[in-house]
């Protein structure tokens, strides 16, 4: 088990455009675009949305693989989604196929590849916003964006306080996760034969320590940040301020006009 | 500058218990203890002797039993000024994982200047000389759990730095170090307290570094019993032992010839003078 290997919100540093765009736009953008992309019916709509996808992959100058990679796990997902819309979507005039109880219509083979466009890049789009923007800016334009639910006594500075901590803590926990399993093993423990159910009750020697453990640290932070005056979210400043640059104006007004496109192409251009 | 930056005043403390007539143990019995400003003081005692107890009434992480505890003049019990009272001590625990908040360096850092709201140009400031007082100004956009613990650890020095406080407390900060680790610690509160005349208070239970100290202040069950220059201090051999805590080899080395028959100074405690107090015998 490499449990090294566990990637949540992953992030790969870069200077490129996309990088540097403020997460809040970034964040911005991403909601536009799937909103986009689940009110895109058309080929032409698809196509711009994928080639507006693409200029941003290419501009964030990431590895074509990396993104390929965030693809597999989703892959089977994909792929019985397609199919299901394949056989599943009733059409009107004669099936193209039939066989058995399957009849395969025109309308069926669209729904299927926009099925599958819709969910890939829908997934590519949010993996563009993990893998250039780190955790923790991440995590600070969630809290901007989201302040004004303050005012209805929403805590949504210590919800990203607590994701930011979240943050902080998976490294510290999957090292000590890999130290309980070597000393568990060390004394015969066996985290790999067996059945599921088997396997599953193997991990009650690694999950006991590590939870009791995950409670000592939480006490122990929480009074190494009270010594550091930390008392809620209020009088608090920031050392780095979220600030808007002017490409950050261009992209958003960039990502209002495709999906005004789109939204066009749905509507009034049939 | 010789006023006293901490005072107790007869502090005793125990932790109530959940059943009904059980007795509390008492942790802190009757602690009467002066810190100067500018001074750096050790506080030796074994498990138990309740010295962790008492670093934690320093910045009224607990609050007393009986008695009082002032920090600059200030009553830690005062809810209102307890901001004043953690801003002015600050605090530095065993393990240096659970008290970094921030997955950045710099960013961890700036968490108690955050938390104080100052101006973020300010901020910016104070982060980095902090960071430059412990010697980590290179790390500053690292993540925390890449650091060797002897860093992580003056990373959580340079958070409490930030605050610019007048003391540090430090509750054995070396306790979960490797020998480098702890070398590269000792030197950094070495430097805080000589070149930036910030009150050191250092939590031990290992006599070489509590022989740094300018002065010593022993506990055991819950009392001082010992409070001087270390030189003194650890000239009371038998009673240290009584207590369960050794002394500095050097001592130990002088005492066990005194126990033969020989007669020298108990107070050559560095290296240095003890190899002295020995050529001197020998010529």
């Amino acid at each position: 088990m490499a449990l090294k290997d566990v990637t949540l919100g992953q992030y790969f540093p870069g200077n490129s455009v996309v990088h540097k765009l403020d997460p809040r736009s970034k964040l911005i953008l991403v909601v536009l675009y799937i909103i986009a992309l689940f009110c895109a019916n058309s080929y032409a709509a698809y196509a711009m949305l994928f080639v507006v996808l693409a200029a941003c992959v290419a501009v964030s100058k990431l590895k074509l693989k990396t993104i390929l990679k965030g693809l597999k796990p989703v892959l089977l997902i994909v792929i019985i989604t397609g199919i299901l819309n394949l056989f599943y979507t009733p059409g009107e005039g004669a099936p193209l196929a039939a066989f058995w109880i399957f009849k395969i219509y025109p309308e069926g083979i669209r729904a299927a590849i926009f099925m599958v466009l819709r969910i890939s890049m829908l997934i590519v789009g949010t993996f563009l916003l993990t893998y250039t923007t780190s955790p923790i800016l991440l995590t600070d334009g969630l809290e901007s964006l989201l302040s004004p639910l303050k005012a209805i006594h929403l805590p949504i500075h210590e919800l990203a306080m607590m994701m930011s901590i979240a943050l902080r803590f998976i490294p510290t926990l999957v090292e000590e996760t890999d130290k309980i399993m070597a000393a568990q093993k060390a004394r015969g423990a066996d985290f790999e034969s067996g059945n599921i159910f088997r396997k599953a009750k193997a991990l009650v020697p690694l999950l006991v320590p590590l939870f009791i453990s995950a409670f000592r640290r939480a006490d122990e932070l929480a009074v190494a940040m009270e010594c550091r005056c930390y008392h809620g979210g209020e009088g608090r400043t920031r050392m780095r301020k979220l600030q808007f640059a002017p490409r950050d104006a261009i992209a958003l007004v960039g990502g209002a006009v495709i999906l005004a496109a789109v939204l066009i192409l749905r509507y009034f251009a049939r | 500058m010789n006023d006293a930056i901490i005072k107790t005043e007869q502090l005793t403390f125990h932790y109530t218990s959940d059943e009904e007539g059980a007795v509390a143990p008492t942790v802190l019995d009757g602690v009467d203890i002066e810190i100067e400003a500018g001074s750096f003081v050790a506080v030796l005692g074994h498990n138990g002797s309740g010295k962790s107890t008492l670093a934690k009434h320093m910045n009224a992480i607990l609050l007393p039993s009986g008695g009082k505890v002032y920090v600059d003049g200030l009553d830690t019990t005062e809810q209102d000024k307890l901001l004043d009272v953690r801003r002015t001590v600050g605090m530095v625990f065993q393990n240096p994982d659970n008290q970094l908040v921030a997955n950045v360096v710099e960013e961890d850092v700036a968490f108690a200047p955050e938390n104080l709201g100052v101006e973020p140009s300010e901020i910016r400031r104070r982060v980095d000389e902090a960071l430059a007082m412990v010697c980590m100004s290179e790390y500053a956009t690292h993540a925390p759990h890449l650091l060797s613990g002897g860093q992580k650890q003056r990373v959580a020095i340079a958070g409490v730095i930030a605050m610019r406080p007048r003391c540090i407390v430090m509750d054995e900060p070396t306790a979960m170090l490797d020998p480098i680790g702890r070398a590269e610690v000792l030197r950094t509160i070495k430097d805080l307290n000589a070149r930036f005349g910030i009150t050191v208070v250092l939590i031990t239970h290992h006599m070489d570094e509590a022989a740094m100290a300018d002065r010593l202040i022993v506990m055991s069950d819950g009392r001082v019993i010992d409070d001087g220059k270390p030189q003194e201090v650890f000239q009371h051999v038998e009673e240290l032992k009584a207590v369960g805590l050794t002394v500095p080899e050097t001592t130990e080395l002088l005492y066990q010839l005194n126990q033969k028959g020989f007669d020298l100074p108990l107070s050559a405690l560095s290296d240095e003078a003890c190899a002295d107090a020995l050529a001197a015998l020998l010529a």
